[in-house]
């Protein structure tokens, strides 16, 4: 029964996943956060700010986890082979057989119809995730203040996400343990 | 033989590939044309367009034609899986270890610190999806498809699948 979840999940991801591995991200929220509810907003934001840290695809990063979380090594291939393996098919297929397919006017018709709905699904997923930073223990002016600060880092000093997120990542888990203030205020956080 | 080259072909673009697909790609040409020339450059454009025209990551569709071409089905998987394991093994040990202490305020905290930074790598990827929007098919058509979906999925709560379903379908059609 999960392993079927698991299939159907991924495999609408991958034949949804229209501009590449970023229009993913809002599809697999919908059904691992959403629909199945394998996990909460919270993880799945620790496992988008890991998988951005790492290199390669980010769709296929989610796919293996999330499958290897709810379903073990099993889940975990059978994610990926349904992310993967429609896609690719299609691809050997269509090369193959079809080669004047893509220059075909409604295939570029057909991708390039799906950019502005991906680009209002990963605009929505952002706001969410702003609202919930604003709404957790960091709260809505330090929010602000780490949004500029990461914007102005990433896109006009260049700096690389993964720095910047293994830098958090050090700088989170290194720092000595909580002060005893911080532990009420952990307990406080609003679920 | 062929198989350790196709792994390898494909290994170092999973590994120096950050960023997914657009980091990938030249790695990818520079292996498959430059270095083992299973092909030229025009295939390889050709290529690259077919995958575009497809959903799902650009780097796995390339991992498994090329694979495909040079060896069959198994080369397919070699390069799949050369693209795809190295940093997955990573991600599953890393977030295993950080699952582990999920409730330490440590990894709460950095949960909550790291949030704003997807937002905004996030953002930009909007920001990039609208921009190629405006340029492939203009403001007008940006603005509508973009409108109109906003509200099926977010007002009407309309499942994805249908959305874009119809939008390729809308593609197919008045797009040409």
């Amino acid at each position: 029964m999960k392993q079927r979840d698991l299939f159907l999940a991924f495999f609408r991801v991958g034949i949804l996943g229209y501009g590449g591995g970023p229009s993913s991200i809002p599809l697999v929220h919908k059904e691992v956060v959403d629909k199945y509810k394998w996990m909460d907003a919270d993880e799945f934001g620790d496992i988008l700010a890991l998988g951005n840290a790492l290199p390669g695809p980010i769709a296929t990063k989610m796919a293996g986890y999330i499958g290897f979380r709810v379903g073990g090594v099993l889940g975990m291939v059978n994610a990926l082979c349904a992310t993967m393996i429609p896609t690719i098919i299609l691809m050997i297929f269509l090369l193959t057989a079809l080669n004047s397919y893509k220059d075909q006017p409604w295939v570029k018709g057909m991708a390039e119809a799906v950019v502005p709905v991906v680009a209002v699904m990963l605009g929505v997923l952002t706001w969410d995730f702003i609202k919930k930073s604003g709404k957790s223990k960091l709260g809505w002016t330090w929010t602000g203040v780490s949004l500029i600060a990461s914007l102005v880092l990433l896109q006009f000093l260049h700096v690389h996400p993964a720095i910047l997120i293994l830098i958090l990542l050090v700088g989170a888990l290194v720092k000595k343990d909580s002060s005893p203030s911080e532990q009420k205020q952990m307990g406080g956080e609003r679920k | 033989m062929i198989f350790f080259q196709i792994f390898l072909a494909f290994f170092i673009p999973g590994i120096l590939g950050y960023g997914g697909g657009p980091a990938s790609i030249p790695l990818i040409e520079n292996e498959v044309v430059d270095r083992y020339d299973w092909m030229t450059v025009n295939e390889f454009s050709e290529v690259l367009a077919m995958g575009n025209a497809l959903p799902g990551p650009i780097a796995t569709k390339m991992a498994g034609y090329i694979g495909y071409s040079e060896g069959g089905i198994l080369g397919a998987v070699v390069g799949v899986f050369a693209t795809v394991a190295p940093s997955l093994i990573l991600m599953i040990t890393l977030l295993g270890l950080l699952m582990k202490f999920k409730d330490s305020p440590r990894v709460k905290r950095l949960t909550i610190v790291v949030r704003p930074v997807i937002a905004v790598l996030m953002g930009v990827m909007t920001y990039d999806f609208v921009f190629s929007s405006y340029e492939g098919i203009g403001v007008t058509q940006t603005i509508l498809i973009g409108g109109i979906s906003f509200v099926l999925m977010e007002k009407w709560k309309i499942h994805p699948a249908y959305v874009i379903a119809s939008a390729l379908v809308y593609g197919a059609l008045v797009l040409v």
